[in-house]
Parts: C-alpha cells; structure tokens; sequence
C-alpha cells in the first residue's frame, strides 16, 4: 500500500513537472503519419514532401492561401497580358536561399526550364506543359508566355511543384533542400524526425516558432499514445476514429476541416455494365451517403453529388439529382436488363475510408441485387491494376488534388469516361479567363458529371487534426497539400 | 571441430546465395512500378518512364540480378529507388536501434525466462509451478504489439516516465537513447521469456528423472547438486535450440514492434520499403537479417557441439 501510494506520488510529481514555464514555447513537435521518402517538392508527388516543405523551407512565385486563393510569395506583383498569354512577374528584393546564395529571376528560369525538360520527374509535369517560354527580363523581373490561355495559371505556379529551386543545390534537394522559406533544414534521422529551424537571413515576416520537429508515426493507436504522453504537440490530420478522446480532453483542440479530396465510387465507365447510363444511375439512387460518412469517416465530410469540392465559391450542390431511392434503383436495373441485379468486384486501396466504405457501399448495393465482392489491394497493386492497366469493376479513393474536374475530360483516364459534351465543355473553360463566364460553365460541368452519373459522388473528405490547446495559427482546410508553419504560435 | 565449422559453413553460405535468388525473384513478380509510386497519379507517362531510365529499373531481370550480387561482394548495395542514397547508407543507420533492441530483448528473454523455467522445474507441482505456467501460457498467448500498447499506456501515457516511442540518437544522449529502447525491448522479450520459461521447465523436468541423476543421487549427491552439476547442462540442449529459432522471431518481430514505439531500425525500413516497392532496399535488408539469422544458427550449432561433445566427434551431417 505504502509503495503504491509512493509510486502514485511521484507520477503526481512529474506531471506536473514544466508547468512553470513563463515565455510561451517557440519550438513545436508535429507528428506525421507517413515520413517523406524525399524532401524535393519538384520530383515526387507524396503529400508528406509538402507537409514538411511547402511555404516552409520552399517557396514558388505566388502562394495558396489557407482559402484557397492566389497570394503573392517570391513574386510581389504581376501583370497579365490582355490575351492571357503573357504573365510578368516582379520578384522581392533581397531574399536569400539558405545556403546564402540570392535569388534573382536566373532562379526562376531555371527552376521552370527544369520542370519543363524533356527528361522532367515533375510528378505535375502536365500542368506546365502549356508554358512557351521563361525569360530573364532583368534581376528581379521575369516573363512567362503560355501557349494558350490557362485560367489556374497563377494558382499551378503557387503549388508545392513549382516552388523555386536554385541551380547551386537543385541536385541535392532530395535530401538537404535548400529553399528561400522562413525555416531551414537541419537534420533528418530517417524513420523517426526531421527538424527545422528559422532561417535568420528570411525576407520576409519571421514566423513565431524557432524549432519544428516532424516526428514519423504510422501506427493510428501510437499516435494518440504520443499525443496524450505529450512527446508530440499536435498532428495536422489523423484518423477521425480517434477524435471522440481527444474532444473529451480541455488539454487538446479538435481542428476540423475541409480537403480538396473528392471521395468517389469509381466506375469503369469503358466496362459493361457500368458502360450503361441507367446501371449508373441505379447505383446512385442505392447510395446512402450519411451512412457511408458515418461508418468510413466517423461523421466527418460533406456529402456531395459531383466532383467539386463544397468550400468552393463555384460549388453548386447536386447531392439531389439521384436521391436515395431503392426502389427507382430497382427500376432502372431492370429497364436495363438486371432486373435481379448483377456480380462485380470492388477493389479497395489501403486506407480506412475505402476500405471500411466498401463494406457499407457493398451492403448497400446487395439491396438492389448488385453482388460485389471486395478485394483489398497495397497501394502499388491498386496503381498497377486500377489506376494504369484499367483492370476494375470498382473502386473507393479520394482524388485530393485541387481543381481536377478535367480529368474527366480525358477519355484515357482510368474512369473509361468518354463524353464529348463534357470535354467541350472542359475546353471552352480552359479559354475562358473572365470570372462570371468560368462559374458559369465550371456549374455546367458539375451538373454534367452528377447527371452522368459517372461515379457514385460520397464524400468531401475533411480535414481533421489534433493540436494543443495551446496553439493557434494552424490552417483549418487543406486547399493545397501542405502544414504551413508560419502563423502557427504558442499562446503561453 | 575445426572441420565441423568448416562443413556448417559452407552449408550456410550456400542458404544465403539460394535465399538471395529466391528474395529477389519474390520481390521481381511482384505488381507495382516504383516510378509510378514515387510520381502519383498526376503523372504523366514520360516523366514515369524519365524515372524509371534514371532508376535502373528498365534493364533484364538477370543482368539486375547479378549486378546486385556482384555489387554486395564488394560491398555496395546500389541506391535507394525512393530515397537516392546508398542502401548500404540506410541500412547501416538503422542498425544502431535494431542491434540494441535485439541483443537487449534476447538478454531479457533467457534472463526472465531460464530462471523462471528452473524454479518452476525444482517445485514442480506447487503453487509457484502452477502460478508461472499460468503466467507463461499468458505470455506466449499476448501479441508483442498489443503488449507494448498496454506498457505505453502505463508507463508512458499515465505515469510518464518513459518516453511512448521516438529514438534519440545514442551520439546525441544516450540515456535517452537506452531509456527509448527499454518499452520496446520489454514487449519484445516478454513472449520470447514466456516460450523459454515453458521449455526449460519441461527440459529439466525430463532430466530429473534421468537414469544419470539418479547415479549421481547414489553417488551421494543432493538432488540440488545433481540437477545443477549434471541437469541443467543437458537441458540446454532443447533451450539452445529455442534460442537460436527465437532470435529470428526477435527480428520478425522488431517489424511490428518498430513500428508500434516508431523507432528508426531495421524492421520499420523494410516494412516502409515493402510499401513504397523500393524494391532494391527491401532485397538488401532481407538478405542482412538472413545473414543474421543464419548466422545465429551457426553459432548456436557451435554452441550445440561445446555443450554436447558427442556431436564433435559425428561426422557432420
């Protein structure tokens, strides 16, 4: 009794060890579910570069905003030409990169003429292709022409992609990135942290916070261990199952958010019977999207009835054009020539929301007759036989990039989706630079999809991190891929 | 003994070069193209294959084959498909957490287990032999991960004193490097113990009814100095078999374990290379805990032979 009531005593006592702090922190622990297999922004496509790189060490001429909206970055200023072809850009004065070489517009060409190679890794080498030329007016101007008009310019030239890189330490990034952001790398102990610091030399605004560590945890139960045994301060997005203890806790806040990632039912549209308007439309009228967000995503996301993410100012909600209606669905199979339903498989990545999603969407689809029988792949397996080889009945996945309506419009992707309307569409949108006009038809584009019913549209998936309460400044969505590190500060 | 060496020498070098062709013909069928992987979705199909002229991965099966092992006898291991440094590099930096936390589990394991197993075999049937057999059962039932969740819940979620998983280097603080391996290695050893406990308990219960102890009992001996001067020696014998397979369950399990505390070893790499299909890092580190394991077992025949000397004079088999 006694030795319990000692050894009660001085757990007590460490608990209560480093409350007396007086200066609020500036240094932070972030943890991360999935470590970066390299740090080069600008030849790899996992979103963990970007959760430690991007607008931190890295950064392109314009930013991304957390709304989602075009801020000025390396670049203060711009012009755009009447036709759209021509984008001037004024670079700040006297920012360095971190191993003390200046950036001035040689930087820039060279950071563009490399994305734009022919022997580019550039995992969004498609989204630059438009570019014509890259010129060094003078130190601190540059002029971009295009080939055509591209109303995402400005926001694909603010993306972790895009970041400018100098031709000193380009070679190197993989593993010593070397940007002009305000935190440099310092260390990377492969498998368990990174950290950075802040960048004395920085041009622009010092961020509050002296010391980032990116602690690598991939377990789901390890992760809310370390969060309650304090060795991390917060994690950006971690599993929506975890929250309930969290909310529960006045030590942590429940930061939750929107993401650009559209969380579908993918058919194969080029495949019978997917290939067939009415299956399509049965389909959707036998999904219960606030089921499906309940059990895949533990309530959180939108619901949403095409590709567009909810948070947008364009966004219109078709979420009605095929309500839950079995008996409509049941209607439809047999117009179509499956009046007790038909076999198919489901292939699954590896992620919670697909595959804890499949088991509902195939309990709800055995109510109209659809037998699916669901197959879990790695996320190499399903890249090889769904997303290249087309080799799938369907799938469950979240497209997370921003702005991807257009992949519809490419009758080679893997959605086998081959719709001229919509392609029209798609390619008067690209030309198309005046505002009101855009809406316009990014609202017909929309309608056209959930019309189509091209995939069963379930979910936004939402953002949803875990932070010290005593921490502000952390983004709430998720508009590009990214933990921007800047406002984030310690409030005692 | 020389030759006895001699002979389980040549028989593990040839394992090693039959589980290097076997690993890599495995890895090589496998689906999956580690440039897609590394460029996502977006990509498009010439920055892939631009990526995958760069990686090496276009040439022969067999000419990738022998340039690896070719490669390994001097030493070098090739690049990381996903990383870009040498797998030797990688692989070297892991083994600072995995060596420890695999030498320490083991320690732990015949330390917990062979006393806890002898105590129970000299009170054989009483309330301690029942209540640790119990606790074994227990032990070899618990899954090392979901036992490691239960010590961080205890001892670093609610008590605090050790730190729920990471690694500091042990060049930066090595208390704190020790003191990031103590959880792990406990949840690690515990099954382990729990086996070992179990099978020492039944070796030496076997030997105490021995024709030779009982000689030694007519001899005048004690039963406490018969089993230890002449029992506990021949009941190494199955505990040393056990040992050796242990310490490959030791490093399958610092996969899982590895994972479960984050540490920067061995076991976390392979698992991250398996899932990334950097296939090049995956093979390397396989073949270094083959090497470890079959290594082990070359020690633990050597070990075999000091403890029993028939098996020096036999003919090798």
């Amino acid at each position: 009794m006694a030795l319990r009531t000692a050894v009660a005593a001085f757990a007590l006592a460490l608990s209560f060890v480093g409350i007396a702090d007086a200066a609020p922190r500036t240094d932070l622990r972030i943890g991360l579910v999935l470590e970066p297999p390299a740090l080069d922004p600008t030849a790899g496509a996992a979103a963990a570069i970007d959760e430690v790189v991007y607008q931190n060490v890295f950064e392109g001429l314009t930013r991304i905003d957390e709304t989602g909206a075009v801020q000025p970055a390396l670049a203060s200023s711009w012009d755009v030409s009447a036709d759209g072809l021509s984008y001037t850009f004024h670079l700040v004065e006297g920012a360095t990169f971190h191993d003390g070489t200046t950036f001035d517009a040689d930087d820039v060409v060279f950071t563009y003429g490399r994305i734009t190679a022919a022997d580019s890794v550039n995992a969004q080498k498609a989204l630059y292709a438009g570019i014509d030329s890259v010129t060094a007016v003078n130190t601190s101007t540059v002029e971009l022409k295009l080939k055509g008009p591209d109303g995402l310019f400005l926001f694909n030239v603010g993306r972790g992609d895009a970041v400018i890189v100098a031709p000193e330490s380009a070679a190197n990034n993989a593993n010593t990135p070397i940007g002009t952001g305000p935190f440099k790398f310092v260390n990377w102990q492969k498998g368990a942290d990174l950290t950075l610091e802040q960048y004395a030399g920085y041009w622009g605004t010092k961020p509050a916070l002296t010391k980032v560590t990116y602690v690598f945890i991939n377990d789901a139960a390890a992760r809310v261990n370390a969060l309650l045994a304090g060795s991390i301060d917060g994690i950006n997005n971690t599993d929506a199952s975890t929250l309930p203890v969290f909310k529960a806790d006045p030590r942590f806040k429940v930061v939750v958010g929107s993401t650009e990632g559209e969380t579908l039912l993918v058919q194969n549209n080029a495949k019978a019977p997917f290939s067939d308007l009415k299956v399509r439309q049965a389909i959707a009228h036998s999904l219960d999207r606030a089921e499906i967000i309940a059990g895949a995503s533990s309530g959180y996301g939108t619901p949403i009835g095409s590709h567009f993410p909810p948070h947008s100012k364009d966004y219109v909600d078709l979420t009605g054009t095929y309500p839950y209606d079995l008996d409509a669905a049941r209607k439809l199979l047999a117009e179509a020539g499956y009046p007790d339903g038909f076999s198919a498989t489901l292939k699954l990545p590896p992620v919670p929301y697909a595959t804890v999603g499949g088991q509902i969407v195939a309990s709800q689809l055995a109510k109209v007759g659809i037998k699916l029988t669901q197959v879990n792949l790695d996320w190499n397996q399903w890249l090889t036989d769904v997303f290249t080889n087309k080799d799938y009945d369907l799938t469950i996945i979240s497209h997370v990039e921003p702005f991807d309506i257009g992949i519809y419009a490419d009758p080679n992707y893997y959605f086998g989706y081959n719709d001229p309307d919509f392609q029209a569409i798609m390619k008067q949108l690209n030309e198309t630079t005046d505002e009101a006009a855009r809406k316009e038809l990014l609202i017909a584009a929309q309608k056209r999809l959930a019309e189509q019913a091209v995939n069963g549209y379930l979910f936004e998936l939402a953002q949803t991190g875990v932070w010290s309460a005593k921490l502000e400044g952390m983004w709430q969505n998720a508009p590009v891929e990214g933990v921007v590190l800047s406002g984030i500060r310690w409030t005692e | 003994m020389i030759r006895f060496a001699l002979t389980k020498f040549l028989g593990l070098a040839a394992t090693l070069l039959v589980a290097a062709a076997i690993t890599f013909a495995a890895l090589d069928i496998l689906p999956g193209d580690p440039a897609r992987f590394i460029l996502g979705i977006n990509a498009t199909p010439d920055a892939v294959a631009a990526l995958r002229e760069q990686l090496g991965l276009d040439a022969p099966a067999l000419q990738r084959f022998f340039s690896w092992i070719g490669g390994m006898f001097v030493g070098d291991f090739g690049l990381s498909y996903t990383q870009g440094q040498p797998v030797g590099q990688l692989i070297a930096g892991r083994l600072g957490v995995t060596i420890p936390l695999t030498v320490i589990a083991m320690i732990l394991s015949a330390g917990i287990g062979l006393p806890i197993g002898i105590l129970a075999a000299r009170r054989r049937g009483s309330f301690a032999d029942t209540g640790l057999m119990v606790l074994a059962q227990l032990g070899v039932a618990i899954p090392n991960f979901w036992f490691g969740m239960l010590l961080v819940l205890l001892f670093s979620v609610t008590l605090r004193w050790l730190p729920p998983g990471g690694f500091v280097p042990w060049g930066e603080n090595p208390f704190a490097a020790f003191a990031s391996l103590i959880l792990p290695s406990i949840a690690l050893a515990l099954p382990q113990a729990a086996i070992l406990a179990r099978v020492m308990r039944t070796a030496l219960v076997d030997v105490q009814g021995s024709d030779y102890i009982r000689t030694a009992r007519a001899k005048g001996l004690t039963l406490s100095e018969a089993v230890w001067k002449h029992g506990v020696r021949n009941a190494m014998l199955p505990v040393l078999t056990i040992l050796g397979l242990q310490f490959a369950y030791l490093v399958a399990g610092t996969v899982i374990v590895e994972n479960v505390f984050y540490l920067p070893g061995l076991g976390r790499l392979i698992f991250d290379a398996i899932s990334a299909r950097d296939l090049i890092l995956v093979r390397s580190s396989v073949i270094i805990l083959v090497l470890a394991v079959i290594g082990t077992m070359f020690l633990t025949d050597l070990a075999y032979a000091w403890v029993d000397p028939r098996l020096r004079s036999r003919k090798a088999e």
